[in-house]
């Protein structure tokens, strides 16, 4: 059987991870790789690597990271963060990315997805939708969430797929940071209107929250953040617990 | 040990790269027809549009010299399915290294089938201290059937072939080097098979 996926998402900043990782097992916490390193030995399913900084030089940090990163781990990473040409994702998938993330360029140019499908393959195309619910309707917003478009959620989510998205990773902007579980309803309706495996975030704040999300939010995988970081959930504890309740589970 | 993972410019090769590294072993990237002749193990990795990496098989010679190498080849992923007869998949003629064809998969559940999953049945020295229902990582969207050569199945929407086995020639639907430990003791056991 299919497994469902338990996602850490690491921010990084000029090489860095941001947000402080309190890991006692960590030399330096702010070290990229050996974090990864970490989650892989305790059985993480995948690993996404979100870069925040803003400068001129970030793609080539970014891209010698990625070959770090593809040469310390055994287990898929995406990467994603202003990505926004062929170019872009051409050098992140050669330096050993598996899959890249796009989010505010595929709002901008819609078109740019087909062509990283057609140049690369569906497959390591996840295409990032942050969301807010507003008086019971769900618009996508852009630029990390900053800009609100008039494009509906489910409507957006659809598109992308018939573009060539292989993955949907949908933020429930009104659910993230609050550590009060996933947007379960709407997850639900998005699993009904697309046929592409769709990544959960936003809003992992206990076990029970990963196990609603697989359970009511038909979700394939769960992404979370500072509830890793800051060793609020275990992962192995969260593996076995998810097991003992029944969801598939590597 | 001399291994070459063919380079024909087809995706993410330099995690297959670092995964021989970890395991204390140097392969170079290659088309060279000569180099990949040489080889003791030679990896045919694949990832990306059958019609275009079939292409670029031909443009450089490759799609005659891997059908008659002698040494122990490793398929995987889009490099399994291109070394069958045929694939669904832009209706392209593969190498027919495996007289059997490629299918997508009917689309009854999410595709691409994307995360861990089993592996059953397992009959080849590639799965040396590998147990049975061992989850490994696929991402893909067209599946070989069950048929003579298959040497591990799995289970999505049907029953397919995980892996397949015709003499020297192996293959992998999963990607061994994305699969965690069991993954390298997957491409560890193909290493140490004999020429």
């Amino acid at each position: 059987m299919l497994s469902k996926r338990i996602i850490p998402c690491l921010d990084i900043k000029n090489g860095r991870t941001v947000k402080g990782v309190r890991f006692q097992e960590l030399r330096d916490a702010g070290d990229p790789i050996e974090l990864a390193e970490f989650y892989t030995k305790n059985g993480a399913d995948e690993l996404v690597f979100l870069d925040i900084s803003a400068s001129e030089e970030k793609r080539a940090t970014l891209a010698s990271l990625v070959e770090q990163i593809a040469a310390a781990i055994n287990i898929p990473f995406t990467v994603g963060g202003g990505i926004s040409s062929i170019q872009d994702v051409q050098s992140l998938l050669k330096n050993g990315a598996d899959k890249v993330s796009i989010n505010s360029a595929a709002i901008q140019n819609p078109e740019l997805i087909k062509h990283l499908a057609d140049k690369f393959g569906s497959q390591c195309i996840v295409v990032a939708i942050d969301a807010k619910q507003i008086n019971g309707e769900w618009w996508v917003y852009s630029l990390g969430g900053k800009i609100k478009t008039s494009l509906n959620l489910y409507k957006w989510a659809q598109q992308v797929q018939q573009l060539g998205a292989g993955e949907i990773l949908f933020t429930s902007m009104n659910h993230d940071g609050t550590k009060n579980g996933f947007a379960n309803e709407a997850l639900q309706q998005l699993s009904k209107k697309v046929s592409i495996p769709v990544i959960a975030s936003g809003g992992a704040g206990t076990r029970e929250h990963f196990l609603e999300v697989f359970q009511n939010g038909k979700a394939d995988a769960a992404l979370a953040a500072s509830v890793f970081h800051f060793k609020e959930i275990d992962l192995p504890n969260l593996k076995s617990y998810l097991q003992e309740n029944k969801i598939t589970i590597r | 040990m001399n291994i070459v993972i063919i380079d024909y410019g087809a995706g993410n090769i330099k995690s297959i790269q670092f995964a021989i590294r970890r395991l204390g072993y140097n392969a170079i990237l290659s088309n060279n027809t000569s180099l990949i002749q040489q080889a003791d193990k030679v990896i045919f990795p694949g990832v990306g549009h059958a019609n275009s990496a079939m292409k670029k098989l031909k443009d450089s010679k490759l799609d005659q010299i891997i059908p008659n190498l002698t040494q122990p080849v490793l398929g995987i992923c889009l490099g399994m399915q291109l070394m069958c007869k045929y694939t669904e998949e832009g209706a392209v003629d593969g190498l027919g290294i495996f007289p059997i064809s490629v299918y997508r998969f009917p689309q009854k559940s999410k595709i691409p089938h994307t995360g861990w999953n089993t592996i059953e049945k397992l009959r080849s020295p590639l799965f040396n201290s590998i147990q049975e229902k061992e989850y490994t990582y696929f991402v893909h969207s067209f599946y070989a059937p069950i048929s003579d050569f298959t040497i591990a199945q799995t289970e999505y929407i049907i029953p397919f072939s995980a892996a397949l086995q015709k003499g020297n020639f192996l293959a992998t639907q999963f990607h061994p080097e994305k699969s965690s430990s069991p993954g390298e003791r997957i491409l560890s056991n193909f290493l140490n098979l004999n020429k």
